[in-house]
């Protein structure tokens, strides 16, 4: 097997045992993207010297027989929302094309100390905002399992580059799905933590209550060992809490005996693709038979989902990128011949269509009158979707569902409809809005071969549970028995 | 002002607190740092950066808030307040929309001996913007502006008062007294002149007797309290002239031209911005315990009208003096401790309100930054007392003291100032002024009282000024028995 199609974990106790030295491994998955991401196109920088001279420390560690932390020596790579200092940090927005931003976002940081070199930054939806990184200013990403099919997104670049071997793992931003729906699409693990579990201090925002930060890895554990080492309070993001955490990798048993496990019957309702509701179904059937208890429960504001983020989501992204004014950073139009028109033709120029329409729909949620009707009733409807999953969680301990509808789409096939496109989001969105825990784990392929996720939702704080369970479905999947064939162009990412 | 209308005014009040970090980062707020040299990605609003709440700043204005009666809110929380403006970095201010930190305030002002409450509606924390700077003379004519973001981010309370008011004079007193609280608690400078307060006034006329509000107009660009007055007078007449004419205030906000003394118009209500306000979700609601409300207001200082009571009962000061001495904190502080070392508190009045004042202000100094201590005063009325000099030498001792701080009595003693009370050193002068005006000495025997008063002077002019009046006296009408 390769080194880029290791896991962290197995690397991790390749480098401890010597059998390989962390530059090798970084060498390997610095190759792999030379030669494969000419076609994914998972990336908008690449960072080879940043990562070598991670590697070579690590190595000089290893030599001095040093201990290591948990993800020393594993290359990975952050969506391009994340700041780190002197690498830009574009949000795949001609806005902050040129943009480099002078600190690192505290979650960087704290990879840093794990010592795990940086490959570079993802392509994304322009800031965040999509399902298929078609919305990226400069390019699409492809999806490993078939090029012609989108990645989804907007955490596309981090999950194709995983599924692709060209990280062996990334971070997301997950603000109604962004995290899980690309880690289905492309086969791997998205985690979505609970909010205020990590960090959000540095990482560009799109709607500040609901953009979630987690890992996209290979497997269930690597999901672990990365959230062990980003989660926690930090005094930099006020909205993080001051709860201990765990050792996430203490959940990791493949027993569910006695475990309650719901299936909401909203998720399962029409527009859930037959072969995927199926392969669901079976692998609850497994878990039933390992021990589990299965209960049917409701979510009953459930579709009231989509009007209630859409709201909440615009708003807030309205508010958030008022800043880029071409005042002090980003780009800045020439054409104008004073302020007022400056700021008109700047936003005018260096906007995507999505984003233009997420900031007129956000201003007039917001505006005098207007406030009440829409912003102020989609928060209370929002405290009605937290008690839903509150009541759920009364009857069982974690909730499971398709992670989306339908697999990978062929690119092209929906960015034209918004309206599609927010139907795959319908079963990612209620975790965000209810700031609780969700993962994607790999729940099977299609006749056609593209991969499915199968998505676990526990309550506040309880990414423990979440973590066992999605641990007993990967064991019982084995998704990794197969890999994304790609062709080996060569030449420069 | 005419008979036929009631005024009716309302302020907000900024002030910046004297805290030693911004409002929502880290950043110093010292005054005068090389531009942009106090900013960091939070007050810059780089992409990503998070604000975290300073809690002193939410210490101060709770202290604020105290001291100006208030009652302080248990919950609060932070908004955004959106507009476009190159000093504003985030193209929002954050502030507090609907649930302010403090509510239900009162001041008490003092108006041509009339006392009055003037009711606070609220007091709420927000954040400084930073400051344009043209390459012109104003905006319209530069060709290109800078931004200084240094102040961007430094915590303002604002202090909304109720329309309470009904006269300018009134307003005016109203901010003293503000000021002076303010100044009290030490929370704010409060100098205008640096911007560190500022104010905007409401102003609309009502047919006395009415209990409607007129449209009222908002005043900008008040640089001064003699100005907000000035500018309130100004509108008063403007909108009384209007309703003569039947013709109909519009609701806008008007600019006040120091130099033409008008105001005229700026932007129209329907011009204004809407600022979208919303919860900031970068942001936790603010919580405050009563253990930390008491824990400020135990450390309150003593207030202006606490003390003016005070200083009358305990010093058996006239209103009038206490009042001025109760002015400033420092100016009050000095009292208190020149007398415990020199007890006559009135004297002590009359010396900082008369001769004290009089050398500060020709010198444009305030009184705790010169020279002249309650230990140096006290030490000069002291000499005055004990007949060391005269009230007439301790005007120029205190000039001395004043310009270089040395102490009273080595300036008496290199000067020379000392009076003479020796007898027998002035008996000979004395005999000598008799034995060299006889035609006086007649006069004063036959009854003329006048000729004391010159053979006095005669003495004086002997010994420079120096001989002591009351034994002169004495020893002149010895001899001339
Ligand atoms: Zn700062």
């Amino acid at each position: 097997m390769s080194l880029f199609d290791r896991t962290a974990h197995e690397l991790g106790e390749m480098l401890r045992r010597r059998e390989v030295s962390a530059v090798e491994v970084t060498e390997a998955v610095l190759k792999r993207v030379e030669s494969v991401d000419p076609v994914v196109k998972a990336y908008l920088t690449t960072t080879p010297e940043l990562a070598r001279a991670m590697a070579r420390a690590v190595d000089s560690r290893l030599q001095r027989g040093e201990e290591l932390p948990p993800l020393a020596g594993i290359p990975m790579g952050l969506k391009d929302n994340f700041s780190t200092t002197g690498v830009r940090t574009t949000c795949a927005s001609k806005m902050l094309e040129h943009y480099v931003p002078p600190f690192d976002c505290t979650v960087y940081q704290k990879l840093m100390h794990q010592m795990s070199p940086l490959i570079g930054k993802h392509n994304m939806d322009e800031f965040a905002m999509g399902s298929s990184t078609e919305t990226s200013a400069f390019f699409p990403t492809h999806n490993p399992w078939d090029l012609e099919r989108v990645p989804g997104g907007s955490s596309g670049g981090s999950a194709a580059a995983v599924a692709a071997g060209e990280a062996i793992f990334a971070l997301g931003t997950d603000t109604g799905g962004s995290i899980r729906q690309p880690a289905a699409f492309c086969g791997v693990v998205g985690l979505k933590p609970t909010y205020g579990r990590v960090s959000r201090s540095g990482v560009v925002p799109f709607a500040s209550s609901l953009d979630h930060i987690g890992p996209i890895t290979k497997t269930v554990t690597d999901a672990a060992l990365v959230l062990n080492a980003i989660a926690g309070h930090d005094p930099g993001d006020s909205t993080t809490v001051k709860r201990e955490v765990p050792d996430y990798t203490s959940f990791l048993k493949d027993d569910v005996r006695g475990l309650r496990i719901g299936l909401p019957q909203e998720f399962f309702a029409e527009g859930l693709d037959p072969e995927i509701k199926e392969g669901i179904f079976a692998t609850v059937k497994q878990l039933e038979a390992a021990g589990a208890q299965v209960v049917e429960v409701s979510l009953p504001h459930a579709q009231a989902t989509e009007a209630v983020y859409y709201l909440v989501a615009s708003a807030e992204c309205s508010s958030n990128l008022a800043r880029y004014d071409g005042v002090r950073f980003g780009y800045r139009s020439s054409t104008a011949p004073d302020v007022q028109t400056m700021y008109k033709h700047t936003r005018g120029e260096a906007f995507g269509l999505m984003v233009k329409r997420r900031i007129l729909l956000g201003t007039y949620a917001l505006i005098t009158g207007n406030y009440d009707v829409y912003y102020r009733k989609a928060m209370q409807v929002r405290t009605l979707i937290v008690r839903d999953f509150e009541r759920a969680f009364e009857q069982c301990d974690v909730l499971i569902s398709s992670t989306t509808p339908t697999p990978a789409y062929k690119m092209g096939e929906k960015s034209k409809d918004p309206v599609a496109l927010a139907l795959s989001d319908l079963f990612t969105i209620p975790a965000n809005l209810a700031a609780i825990p969700a993962i994607s784990v790999p729940g099977g392929y299609t006749k056609e071969g593209l991969p499915y996720g199968l998505q676990i939702m526990g309550p506040a704080f309880g990414e423990g549970r979440v973590l066992q369970v999605a641990y007993t479905v990967e064991k019982l999947v084995d998704a990794r028995q197969r890999k994304p064939e790609l062709p080996e162009k060569g030449g420069v990412a | 002002m005419s008979q036929k209308y009631e005024t009716v005014i309302g302020l907000e009040v900024h002030a910046e607190l004297r805290t030693d970090s911004k409002l929502f980062c880290g950043c110093s707020t010292k005054f005068g740092a090389d531009p942009n040299g106090q900013t960091c990605p939070v007050c810059l609003g780089m992409p990503g950066a998070l604000p975290v709440l300073n809690k002193k700043a939410v210490d101060y204005a709770i202290e604020a808030g105290l001291a100006l009666n208030c009652e302080i809110q248990e919950y609060s929380k932070f908004d955004r307040k959106h507009y476009f403006y190159p000093d504003l970095p985030k193209a929002y201010q954050c502030s507090q929309f609907d649930f302010p930190l403090c509510k239900n305030g009162k001041v008490t002002i003092h108006v041509n001996g009339v006392t009055k409450d003037i009711g606070i509606n609220r007091i709420h924390l927000e954040e400084e913007a930073g400051k344009s700077v043209h390459s012109g003379d104003n905006i319209l004519g530069s060709d290109y502006s800078l931004e200084d973001f240094n102040r961007g981010g430094i915590p303002l309370i604002e202090i909304v008062s109720e329309p309470d008011m009904r006269s300018p004079e009134e307003a005016y007193a109203y901010l003293t007294t503000l000021k002076s609280i303010l100044q009290y608690t030490g929370v704010s400078d409060c100098k205008m002149e640096e911007g560190s307060l500022r104010c905007d006034a409401n102003i609309s006329l009502r047919p006395v007797g009415s209990t409607e509000f007129g449209t009222k107009v908002e005043l900008k660009n008040l640089n001064s309290f003699r100005a907000v007055q000035k500018a309130l007078e100004y509108e008063q007449q403007r909108q009384a002239r209007l309703l003569d004419k039947g013709e109909p205030i519009i609701q806008e906000t008007r600019h006040w031209d120091e130099t033409t003394g008008k105001t005229h118009s700026m932007r129209t209500k329907e011009q204004a911005d809407d600022y979208r306000y919303f919860p900031d979700p970068d942001l936790v609601p603010l919580i405050v315990s009563p253990e930390w409300i008491e824990e400020v207001r135990a450390r309150l200082p003593e207030l202006p009208p606490a003390k003016f009571e005070r200083f009358v009962r305990e010093y058996g000061l006239p209103e009038y003096d206490a009042n001025l001495i109760i002015a400033t904190k420092a100016q009050a502080d000095f009292f208190e401790a020149t007398v415990a070392l020199y007890n006559d508190p009135k004297t002590v009045s009359n010396w900082m309100m008369g001769e004290l004042t009089r050398l500060l202000k020709t010198s444009g100094q305030e009184i705790e930054d010169c020279k002249v201590t309650p230990e140096l005063l006290a030490k000069l009325l002291t000499l005055v007392d004990n007949g060391t000099i005269s009230g007439t030498a301790a005007k120029s001792v205190l000039e001395e003291v004043f310009a270089t701080g040395k102490d009273p009595e080595l300036i008496v003693q290199e000067k020379g100032l000392a009076q003479i009370s020796d007898t027998a050193e002035l008996e000979k002068i004395v005999a000598a002024v008799i034995a060299a005006n006889p035609a006086s000495v007649e006069d004063y025997r036959n009854g003329k009282d006048k000729a004391l008063g010159f053979l006095v002077g005669q003495v004086m002019k002997e010994t420079k000024g120096r001989a002591n009046p009351k034994l002169v006296n004495e020893l002149l009408r010895k001899q001339l028995s």
